[in-house]
């Protein structure tokens, strides 16, 4: 994977890698979970500003997980 | 030998009923099977005159001086060394006996040197004692005669002298070092009258002694004497407290002279250490009263300027100000706090509380973040709560011990003592860690398997041994079925070929044979206990393997009694205590979520403050928002994230981009560096309040003076909130503990008083367990159901390249603590005077290294130097160094890598390269 500038996609991701192999939607649900467990609110607003700029790469679970984040926040 | 005299049984307690009733002269007592007739007598009040014998130590038979007289039995037998038996009608004292007595003693004084008046030991010496308890009133024979009272004293070691002059050959200082330490450094070298002492022939400091201080703690004379006493004398005064290192947190009996501190004697009645102590506990604290110490505020504008000394209401107004200054104008959530694992619980939880209540956010975190907060991720997940599952005792019930990324005979000594006496009692030994530690080969010890992975494969290693396990028909279906949930996911998972020993044998480097001789063991033992450090947390994977390591314990029931368990071994004294005083950004005290609204609801009623549900601000956060803009303040209680912190250059890149940074230690450390304001701290010694340790066991921190600052930093902490408009006063820390029961169901039962009373309490303690809780889980884990999760290995992206070929890790020495803060301001500099990095012999000579050369180490983010020294300790490929020097700067190469669900950064994995200094080139970044 390569470095991302923003430490939150980067950890976003790492976090994703932990889940792979399991269904979508399930890891989507555990990202988004983890993230709003433990992410401080502008963590969380700077992954979706990314997600929404599409600057940086990220992995699909990432953007799953964005997705259902948005939908709650 | 200590001021403050406890009870000595003579011999050990023998476990179980007191079934066996004997009379003692004439006082019948009953005692369990096996106990020595020394023991019953003492049971009963009486005490037997002796010199080699002491309860801590197994019973010897050498003084005769505990010579008995026993109905119907012949001679005189030795009271230590034999056992009661039932109707046994023993006297103690008859003219037989006094005269035998005498007779012993006269020939022990004959050769000792007549200087009792001028005698350190003056006052707390058994051989005099002893000679006033036999009525000894004439010596026949004179020094004239062959003697030992020549011999020279061995002053090396920096902590105690060793006159042999004096000594009496009764073997406790070998038996100690023996039995209570395990370290075999003494023997009686000689025999008969050439019999004596000895450090294997060599000074005390050349030897292989540890400097635990057994051996001083256990001689009946002056012949082992701490320096201390023979220079300041002996203490007047003694109060039990709690050492303030590692997280073991032994017991001690500060002993004083007026004010000032002579000795640390370990407490036979702490129950972690049970009267043992470690080179730190027990002599490194000489940093209390170092001149280095700041004992007045001090403030400056810029980092560049230099201090101004203040008084505390100056230096309180400038922090209290220069918070609400900042989030006016950056807002609420630009400022926040690091709590300390150093401190005690009750300044741990106003620091938090003046966070969360006064800052009015939750960006509050722990140096935990850097050590174990996987353990509170991983054991949450799995079990319901973050707490290691046993007491300390427990270990001398385990029939396989498996030592996972942990070095307890250096990290841990005192834990290592107890772990190495049940390993010589027949327990078997698994260590899994890349470096070949000293509890591999020891003194009558040897692991059955050293798992030698390569660094940053944990998760693949535990997998494969739960692959096996499942796949071999190893798993305890009964415990399963009635304790846990998920299992049929898990296993599924588990048994994936992926999984197997053969599979992960690539990537670990841990023969397949070997990894399935080990996991069989674990699994058929009938108790098996993990034991585990920062080589399992300070992972990409930390919380993964800690999960993982959850996972192999329930599959095979070891969970929920003696002897068995996941314990983690946690490194600072208060690191249980910090996390468990809600110091993590996401949980209040408790460990339970900021957004649970009936909870935040309790601490909203009792502080009177709306608090945020959202989660704030971990400490690596911290510093990415602080070099982006956002977060502008930091209050660092009692922490050098300078030094301790990876990738130095980012975390004093952070601090240098904030408007205010308020240090509250005891040193000018390294982070301090980067302060505006500074906030003397106060010493253990000054403190009042409780420590918790890793066995979750609360002890009493007792203060043995007045602070040095002229405040008690709970104290500090409360007028900085009570200045930025929050109320918080306390007029003792017992009321500060009293609102932490109050709000905290797992201290619901503590206080100071029942503190007091018990000596000490395991938590949770309240009404279903009111003297506390020395194993967890025991009828059902504390989320109900132990779940099973999945624990997929993901290798770490930190990889060896061409450009840095090798895999450095790190570790720490027993001679030093944490980043050194303390201990390279006593004499223990004497063993550890600088880091040193640890390089194999093949690696060494491929780069033209030979032992003793000046290295440059360096990592994709940076490069430092230090001296190489020739190991084969670690496998081709990876180096090794400890963090206690500041000049070292370990932390200037680790990297921004962490565990992916808690932030804790990945020490122990960092790509580098190693070359001599002067033929390795700056590098570019």
């Amino acid at each position: 994977m390569t470095h991302t500038v923003s430490p939150q996609v980067r950890l976003a991701n790492e976090i994703a890698l932990q889940f792979r192999g399991q269904d979508v939607d399930a890891a989507a649900a555990k990202i988004d979970r983890h993230i709003r467990d433990f992410w401080d609110p502008r963590m969380r607003a700077d992954l979706l500003h990314r997600a929404e700029t599409g600057v940086e790469t990220m992995d699909p679970l990432v953007v799953a997980a964005v997705r259902l984040l948005r939908h709650q926040a | 030998m200590s001021l403050l005299k406890e009870p000595d049984f003579g011999t050990p307690l023998r476990p179980g009923a007191a079934t066996v009733t004997v009379e003692v002269d004439g006082m019948p007592v009953s005692v369990p099977e096996g106990t020595s007739v020394m023991r019953a007598a003492a049971t009963s009040g009486i005490e037997i005159p002796k010199l080699c014998a002491t309860d801590n130590l197994e019973a010897f038979g050498s003084c005769r001086l505990c010579l008995v007289e026993i109905d119907g039995r012949r001679g005189t037998p030795a009271s230590c060394t034999t056992p009661v038996a039932e109707g046994m009608k023993v006297r103690t004292q008859t003219p037989k006996l006094e005269k035998l007595r005498q007779g012993v003693m006269e020939l022990y004084i004959s050769d000792h040197p007549l200087d009792c008046l001028t005698c350190s030991a003056n006052g707390d010496c058994e051989l005099q004692d002893m000679s006033g308890v036999v009525g000894l009133r004439q010596v026949r024979y004179g020094a004239e005669g062959e003697n030992h009272l020549e011999l020279e004293a061995d002053t090396s070691n920096p902590y105690f002298d060793f006159t042999p002059s004096k000594c009496i050959s009764c073997s406790r200082c070998v038996r100690a070092c023996g039995e209570v330490q395990g370290t075999f450094a003494l023997t009686i070298e000689g025999r008969g009258f050439e019999s004596q002492v000895s450090a294997g022939g060599m000074s005390f400091m050349d030897s292989e002694c540890v400097s635990c201080g057994a051996c001083v703690q256990a001689c009946p004379t002056a012949t082992l004497q701490e320096k201390s006493v023979v220079e300041l004398g002996m203490p007047t005064r003694s109060v039990v407290t709690t050492c303030a290192y590692c997280g073991v947190g032994c017991s001690f009996k500060a002993e004083l002279r007026g004010d000032e501190l002579v000795r640390m004697v370990p407490h036979k009645d702490g129950g972690a250490n049970e009267g043992h102590s470690c080179v730190k506990g027990r002599f490194a604290f000489g940093y209390a009263s170092h001149p280095d110490r700041v004992l007045s505020p001090m403030v400056r504008e810029k980092i560049t300027d230099e201090w101004r000394v203040v008084d505390w209401a100056t230096a309180i107004a400038k922090v209290a100000d220069g918070m609400r200054e900042v989030q006016a104008r950056y807002g609420v959530g630009a400022i926040g706090g690091i709590t300390s694992s150093r401190t005690t619980n009750e300044e741990v939880y106003v620091v938090q509380k003046m966070v969360r209540a006064a800052f009015g956010n939750n960006n509050v975190d722990t140096c935990a973040r850097v050590c174990h907060s996987p353990t509170g991720y991983g054991l949450k997940q799995t079990f319901g709560t973050s707490a290691g599952t046993q007491d300390f005792k427990s270990v001398a019930k385990a029939d396989v011990i498996v030592v996972i990324g942990a070095n307890p005979t250096d990290g841990h000594p005192v834990f290592a003592s107890r772990m190495k006496r049940r390993l010589r009692a027949g327990a078997k030994l698994v260590v899994i860690d890349p470096r070949r530690i000293d509890l591999v080969r020891s003194p009558h010890i040897e692991a059955a398997h050293h798992l030698q992975l390569a660094p940053g494969s944990n998760v693949a290693v535990v997998n494969a041994m739960a692959h096996v396990v499942v796949t071999e028909g190893l798993v305890d279906q009964s415990f399963v079925d009635d304790r846990c949930e998920d299992f049929g996911e898990w296993a599924a998972f588990i048994a994936r070929p992926e999984n197997s020993p053969e599979a992960t044998e690539v990537t670990s480097g841990v023969p397949a044979a070997e990894l399935r001789a080990a996991a069989r063991l674990y699994a058929g033992a009938g108790n098996a206990a993990i034991y585990y450090g920062l080589g399992v947390t300070e992972h990409s994977q930390g919380s993964t393997m800690v999960m993982g390591m959850a996972n192999l314990a329930m599959a095979t029931g070891n969970i929920g009694r003696e002897g068995v368990g996941i314990n983690p071994l946690r490194g600072q004294n208060n690191v249980q205590g910090s996390c468990d005083m809600g110091s993590f950004p996401h949980e209040l005290p408790g460990y339970r979520h900021v957004s649970d609204d009936a909870v935040r609801g309790e601490f909203e009623d009792l502080w009177g403050r709306e608090l945020m549900p959202e989660p704030g601000l971990r400490i690596p956060n911290m510093f990415d928002a602080a070099v982006d803009g956002t977060f502008r303040a930091l209050f660092v209680h009692g922490e050098d994230i300078a030094q301790s912190d990876p990738n130095t250059k980012h975390v004093t890149s952070a601090l240098e981009a904030m408007d205010l940074v308020v240090v509250q230690d005891l040193f000018v450390n390294e982070t301090a560096k980067y302060a505006h304001v500074f906030l003397p701290g106060t010493s253990f010694l000054e403190k009042d309040g409780t420590f918790t340790n890793a066995e979750r066991r609360i002890n009493r921190v007792r203060p043995v003076m007045a602070p040095k600052t002229g405040k008690h930093e709970w104290e500090i902490v409360c007028e900085i909130a009570e200045a930025m408009g929050f109320e918080m006063s306390y007029t003792h820390p017992r009321e500060i503990m009293d609102e932490i029961a109050a709000l905290t169901p797992t201290f619901a039962g503590v206080s100071f008083d029942k503190l007091d009373k018990l000596g000490s309490i395991q938590w949770p303690c309240n009404d279903r367990a009111p003297d506390g809780t020395p194993t967890m889980h025991v009828d059902g884990f504390v989320r109900g159901k132990g779940r099973f999760v999945p624990t997929t290995f993901v290798p770490t992206e930190e990889r060896s390249t061409r450009k840095y070929p090798l895999i450095l890790t790190t570790g720490r020495i027993l001679s030093q603590y944490n980043v050194g803060a303390q201990t390279r301001r006593t004499a223990n500099i004497a063993w550890h005077p600088e880091d040193l990095l640890e390089i194999h012999p093949h690696d060494a000579e491929v780069r033209g290294i030979i032992d003793g050369d000046t290295v440059s180490l360096s990592s994709r983010v940076g490069a430092t130097t230090l001296r190489a020294t020739l190991s084969d300790r670690m496998p081709v490929g990876v180096v090794y160094t400890t963090f206690h020097h500041p000049v070292t700067g370990a932390n200037v190469v680790t990297t921004e890598n962490s565990d992916w669900a808690t932030n804790c950064p990945e020490y122990k994995v960092t790509a580098v390269q190693v070359g001599l200094r002067s033929a390795v080139p700056a590098l570019a970044d």
